[in-house]
């Protein structure tokens, strides 16, 4: 296939994600097989050698990484992808990448845990994705698509953030969207070469030379680059907070969901009409930084919060910091590849809102 | 006068954080008299390991990149595939190598990436205080192999020049030792075969180097060395494995 800028495309979630990767300029993906996100690394066999780029199918994730920690260093956009229990191999590079400042995209299409877990949806990687997930304090940009259009969309930002922090981002997908055809439009503009890189390594000619390295090991140099480190992540929590806020403003209750999960949740809001029951969504876009102020803020006017997610509640916890007790905050998840049915979600909401207590609040 | 001795422009004067007789210094030194003599300065990328050698870019004046235990051949697989034209270099100690990254050297041959990998082989970790590596020798004490690597227990050293010499990819593979102006020269002229087979894009080189660590194996720098000539070549015979030159 070739890419025009505007064409309308049916894709599935990872072909979408390795041909936005391809428009925003990375050149260099290095990946191993494993389900459910297989159609990156068979995309990128596909497309890189087209556009005069490098797709290595790698002997393990421990290489792909590293090898995204090659190609960053010497100054080019890259990326790895992968499934839950690849990424978890990842977290040792994806700690030296942060700890080196060096710009890449990690796609995670999130299967079911914990262990070998399956192969269907699941949100139970939040905590290794938002939380640092390797050794150290660190962060990662946690971006979480919730259709086709937006996985293509927020892998095209990715690179972006990337080099404009010099920080890993990761984008946070699962089974379903992964697998699932949409339609897409690839209708950003594509500037590569829009951040200089005048740390890359690139052969010391006519310069003093460059070490990308993230070893500190006289006393208190570790500490002042930790210190450098919380600061870029204190201007990244001001100025890099996305979401989308549905039917918030007079709402008896609020959801929190991201990805599928959200997707689910909107199918809820008009039922609930019905019920005489506002609700209202948030979906966090940004997963890491997290969009706390507007929960904070919604939790003031609200009745409740229910979280939901595919996983036995990780994101809630997040959740719970932000509301700091100032309502109640409730959770439904379901697990090993579980999906919450608009049904589900609606018994808990009406378990926490009972009808009749609408109505009396009402009146 | 014309000086026949100097210190190379690519070796940083500075104290090395080396203990006494090592041979990391000697290595580091011909390092980079070759990127002098081969005037690619400007152009070479190196990775330090983790391991003794985890400051080599303290020491060398040119970009070089730290990398994870084991993991340098895929970083300079990421370097080399954006730099083509670059001479992209690893410098390895025996357990970054042949232990936790024994994987990716294999696969980095394999795929004939075309890098150069300096292999210092010196029958122990010393970084973390002298404890068995996987060339450690029968019988060898070290911390974790108190009476002696013992082959029912703890197993056989591995010799990563014949283990690679079966892979297609491997095109120069060579092993030698600094234990006397002799060897020290031919060690350089191997070494620059390395960088020259990068240089003429031949693909994968490996030089294994035999090299002393007297702090750890409890001994005066003079018996190390006699050590390596006496014990460690009767393990790990010095020789070419693997020559694209003479394979056609």
């Amino acid at each position: 296939m070739s890419t025009e800028k505007n064409q309308k495309l049916l894709l599935t979630g990872n072909e979408a994600a390795a041909e936005a990767a391809i428009m925003a300029g990375c050149r260099f993906y290095y990946g191993y097989p494993i389900t459910p996100q297989n159609e990156i690394l068979t995309h990128m066999a596909t497309r890189m050698p087209q556009v005069g780029g490098t797709c290595i199918q790698v002997e393990s994730e421990l290489a792909a990484i590293n090898m995204v920690h090659g190609s960053a260093a010497a100054g080019a956009r890259t990326m790895t992808s992968s499934s839950s229990p690849g990424i978890s191999l990842k977290q040792e590079g994806i700690s030296y990448l942060a700890g080196s400042e060096l710009p890449c995209v990690i796609v995670n299409v999130q299967r079911g845990g914990p262990g070998l877990g399956d192969i269907s949806p699941s949100q139970a990687d939040y905590f290794q994705a938002v939380k640092g997930g390797g050794h150290g304090d660190y962060h990662t940009i946690v971006l979480a698509p919730s259709s086709v259009q937006e996985t293509a969309d927020l892998v095209f930002d990715a690179f972006d953030l990337a080099d404009c922090y010099r920080n890993p981002v990761m984008i946070l997908g699962d089974a379903q969207l992964g697998q699932m055809m949409e339609p897409v439009v690839f209708n950003k503009k594509q500037n590569p070469n829009l951040y200089k890189k005048p740390w890359a390594l690139t052969g010391a000619n006519g310069r003093r030379k460059n070490v990308i390295k993230s070893f500190y090991p006289v006393k208190g140099e570790l500490e002042e680059f930790n210190a450098k480190l919380q600061k870029k992540y204190r201007q990244i929590e001001a100025e890099e907070v996305r979401y989308e806020e549905i039917n918030t403003k007079k709402a008896d209750i609020v959801i929190v969901a991201y990805g599928t999960c959200a997707r689910i949740c909107k199918e809820i809001v008009k039922i609930g009409e019905k019920l005489n029951i506002k609700i209202g969504i948030i979906r966090p876009i940004t997963l890491w930084p997290f969009p706390c102020d507007i929960i904070r803020r919604v939790s003031e006017r609200v009745q409740a919060i229910l979280t939901v997610e595919m996983s036995a509640g990780q994101m809630v916890e997040d959740v719970r910091l932000s509301v700091s007790g100032r309502c109640p905050v409730h959770f439904y998840g379901r697990t090993g590849g579980g999906i919450p049915s608009p049904k589900e979600i609606l018994e808990k909401i009406l378990e926490i809102i009972p009808i009749k207590e609408k109505v009396t609040c009402a009146t | 006068m014309e000086p026949v001795y100097k210190n190379p422009k690519t070796l940083i004067d500075t104290p090395t954080h080396y203990c006494p007789g090592c041979g990391h210094g000697i290595i580091h030194r011909l390092i980079a008299e070759i990127i002098d003599d081969l005037d690619i300065r400007g152009k070479t990328i190196g990775l330090a390991p983790v391991g003794c050698a985890v400051l080599a870019y303290n020491y060398l004046d040119i970009d070089m990149c730290e990398a994870a235990h084991g993991r340098p051949p895929a970083v300079a697989t990421g370097i080399k595939r954006v730099h083509p034209d670059k001479i992209v270099f690893s410098y390895q100690g025996d357990g970054d190598l042949a232990a936790i990254g024994m994987a990716e050297i294999i696969h980095t041959a394999s795929r004939s990436e075309n890098i150069t990998v300096i292999f210092v082989n010196n029958a122990v970790y010393g970084m973390t205080n002298g404890q068995m590596a996987p060339t450690t020798l029968l019988n060898q004490r070290t911390l974790t192999t108190p009476q002696g690597r013992n082959e029912k227990y703890d197993g056989y050293p591995i010799r990563i020049c014949e283990l690679l010499a079966t892979i297609d990819g491997s095109r120069f593979l060579a092993r030698t030792s600094i234990t006397s102006p002799k060897n020290i020269i031919k060690t350089k002229q191997l070494l620059e075969k390395g960088f020259k087979s990068q240089i003429e894009e031949k693909g994968f080189s490996l030089i294994e180097i035999l090299s002393p660590c007297p702090v750890y194996w409890r001994m005066n720098p003079n018996d190390a060395m006699k050590f390596i000539d006496d014990n460690m070549t009767t393990t790990f015979p010095l020789g070419i494995f693997k020559d694209w030159e003479s394979q056609n």
